[in-house]
């Protein structure tokens, strides 16, 4: 027995069963059906690795969205349904964009987190000229090199995302003249965050003195730690993504540094994964469940009521892209991916549970809002186990122009070919 | 060069190492022993990391810091005796396709059962704050989980050299047919080493849980580098796996201060080399075709 088994076989062996996960991963198909008297909606999210905690909510979102359409009736008097899809890593979520536009038929694609997927996704789109409103990547890239006319944009961009923090740093005295150093991401996302950083804080004097680059699948923080210990900076940028937010956090908090932390890219999942002995530092978001307008609170109230837990952010962008669109096709009296285009290059305003309506930028597709800053709050003042953050007031303020913080035609070279 | 700096990377590197050690005993005791490849010992270790955070709700680390490592250890044992020992004598192949199936059956009912979000256990309260001697400084949990890890590996060593336990299972490793012959019942063996091996990744996952979040795909991320380091120290080898785990941990402390992009690459590098230099590991028996 024992000489049967050689290291060879073993190794060979082995080697298969991992392939076979590999291919098993484009896994099974979800529900079919051939009617042409529904809309379809194709979502696509990740649900498994790093980013999987941000696709459930993601999720969530979009199926209470969806049952909401359908109990005012549907869209032109026709049911959605929700084919929802696992997008895995930019491979699959090409193929599986491609099995959702010819084989299933749906009239839309709506989703993805990854802006290395989404990119992915995109082509598909342009080349089936299927209308993709995504909403959770955040590159400043998918605005920019690498828009197209099919893919409109519901989350915000880095840029917005380091404007609004940026901002908060410099009443704070945190940026000119201060050393920062950053931990980034190793993958499109984390590089595009980090080039937004880097220019923001040569734009107002602060004094870049490192950038450690760090691999997605890293669990062990605390040799970036200790770097972090090594330089000693004013500033830590932390362009991190998914699981790595939490854990680098709870880490980080292990040994107890004084240096401040700040980032471009937050999901409130995230916060509540590390624990509220551990969040720290100030961050920009989209939404905040805490947020007092009206709409806001009914959304609120409707997702617990639902899903028996609060919701975060991404599950707002899933939310909003089933409702901004089934307002358009009501609106428009129509499905074609072409007419919905221009309807939302011609500026309609949609209510994105804030103070202000947003709207979609024609040259671009990125829709433009209000933004947050996070801060941990204080224990003593925690409503409950959720309740972790303060929640600062919209930026821009109420006398801006939402443009304030969104990329300029310099920062973002799109144009649709 | 700063020295402090580079000490306080070591030391971190060989702290991971020994969880990496934890896990890769158990795998390298349950492949020399019983000839098969658990490709679900990373789900126990999530197994026994979520046992913590649920037994810590309830009653407080302390007692999860005993009860888990058991419970994993119970649940070995009933896995040993309902299913792999059915495959001691057959295909390799099919142990391996059993375990998989496993690894990936626990990692959904952890899924289904917790959610895909990480969990957080917090360190607990009397063992938070940080070790400073000059300008060295460090975690106290840290460094307590250091030192139960060496325990448990020096516990290990001494059950496997130094009692009459021990004295069956290295004769069960080196000669099964022998040990048959003579009239020592092997099963009952099997079972206690599955138990602690298991036991032991289930230890890996109780000490980890406060740090580094408790996710249903912890195991698979361990699983990976258990193997490396069992190739590295060579099958059938207590003290080959040792030291295997001690050069991974160094490596990664030094790399990870001059190139830290490399420091998740380091230990596949090292793989490959010992392999080349030395096909049987760094401790293995001598496989005669390949050298």
């Amino acid at each position: 027995m024992k000489k049967d088994l050689t290291r060879r076989r073993f190794l060979k062996t082995a080697g298969g069963a991992a392939g076979a996960t590999m291919l098993a991963s484009i896994g099974a198909p979800a529900v079919l059906r051939a009617q042409s008297d529904v809309i379809k909606i194709g979502h696509l999210a990740p649900r498994t690795g790093f980013l999987g905690p941000i696709g459930d909510y993601a999720v969530l979102g979009v199926t209470l969205g969806m049952e909401e359409v359908n109990a005012g009736g549907g869209i032109l008097g026709r049911k959605v349904e929700l084919i929802a899809e696992d997008s895995v890593n930019p491979a699959t979520a090409s193929a599986k964009a491609e099995r959702l536009v010819e084989r299933d038929k749906v009239n839309l694609l709506l989703g993805e987190i990854s802006s290395a997927s989404g990119l992915a996704i995109a082509q598909v789109a342009n080349r089936t000229r299927m209308l993709f409103m995504q909403t959770g990547c955040n590159s400043d890239e998918l605005r920019g090199k690498a828009c197209n006319r099919f893919m409109f944009h519901i989350e915000a961009t880095n840029t917005m995302y380091v404007k609004t923090v940026g901002r908060a740093l410099l009443r704070q005295g945190m940026v000119t003249g201060k050393r920062w150093m950053a931990l980034t991401a190793d993958y499109a996302f984390g590089h595009d965050l980090l080039r937004v950083a880097q220019r923001f804080m040569g734009e107002h004097g602060g004094v870049f003195i490192g950038n450690e680059m760090v691999p997605t699948d890293v669990t062990e923080f605390s040799p970036y730690v200790l770097k972090v210990r090594q330089a000693r900076p004013d500033l830590i940028v932390i362009n991190l993504a998914g699981n790595q937010n939490p854990s680098f956090m709870k880490q980080y908090s292990e040994f107890n540094l004084p240096f401040p932390l700040a980032g471009g890219g937050y999901d409130t999942v995230m916060a509540w994964g590390a624990g509220r002995d551990s969040f720290a530092g100030i961050w920009p978001i989209v939404w905040y469940h805490t947020l007092d307008t009206p709409s806001s609170r009914a959304f609120t109230a409707a997702f617990i009521r639902r899903f028996g837990k609060p919701p975060e952010n991404q599950a707002v962008g899933d939310y909003l892209g089933v409702k901004v669109l089934a307002q358009a096709m009501t609106e428009l009296k129509s499905t074609d991916p072409l007419k919905l285009v221009e309807y939302l290059e011609k500026g309609a305003k949609f209510n994105v549970l804030k103070t202000r309506e947003g709207y979609f930028r024609a040259w671009d597709h990125q829709m433009l809002f209000e933004m947050y800053t996070l801060t941990p709050k204080p224990k003593e003042k925690m409503a409950d186990k959720w309740d972790m953050a303060e929640v600062s007031p919209p930026v821009p303020a109420p006398n801006e122009d939402l443009e304030v913080i969104a990329p300029t035609r310099q920062e973002n070279p799109c144009t649709f070919a | 060069m700063e020295w402090i700096f580079v000490l306080e990377q070591v030391i971190n590197g060989l702290l991971l190492a020994v969880y990496y050690l934890l896990v890769a005993l158990g795998l390298s005791l349950i492949f020399s022993l019983g000839g098969i490849v658990n490709l679900a010992h990373g789900a126990f270790y999530a197994i026994g990391a979520y046992f913590t955070v649920e037994i810590t709700r309830a009653a407080g680390f302390a007692t999860a810091f005993v009860a888990s490592p058991v419970l994993v250890a119970l649940l070995g044992v009933a896995i040993e005796r309902l299913f792999l020992r059915r495959f001691y004598q057959a295909d390799p192949t099919l142990s391996l396709l059993f375990t998989f199936g496993l690894s990936m059956i626990v990692e959904q009912c952890l899924r289904i059962i917790w959610g895909a979000s990480p969990i957080t256990l917090a360190i607990p309260s009397f063992l938070r704050g940080q070790l400073f001697i000059g300008d060295f400084i460090y975690p106290y949990y840290r460094l307590g989980m250091l030192g139960v890890a060496v325990t448990a590996v020096a516990a290990t060593w001494y059950l496997l050299e130094r009692t009459w336990f021990g004295k069956i299972v290295r004769a069960g490793v080196a000669d099964p047919d022998m040990v048959r012959v003579v009239g020592i019942p092997l099963a009952p063996v099997l079972t206690a080493v599955s138990g602690m091996g298991i036991g032991l990744a289930g230890l890996a996952g109780v000490l980890l849980a406060p740090i580094s979040g408790v996710h249903p795909a912890m195991g698979s991320e361990i699983l990976t580098a258990a193997f490396v380091v069992v190739v590295i120290g060579g099958l059938g080898s207590f003290w080959g796996v040792v030291w295997a785990a001690l050069m991974i941990g160094v490596a990664r402390g030094l790399v990870v201060y001059f190139m830290p992009a490399a420091s998740e690459a380091s230990m596949y590098v090292l793989m490959v080399l010992v392999l080349l230099i030395r096909p049987r590991g760094l401790m293995g028996e001598r496989v005669e075709r390949l050298e």
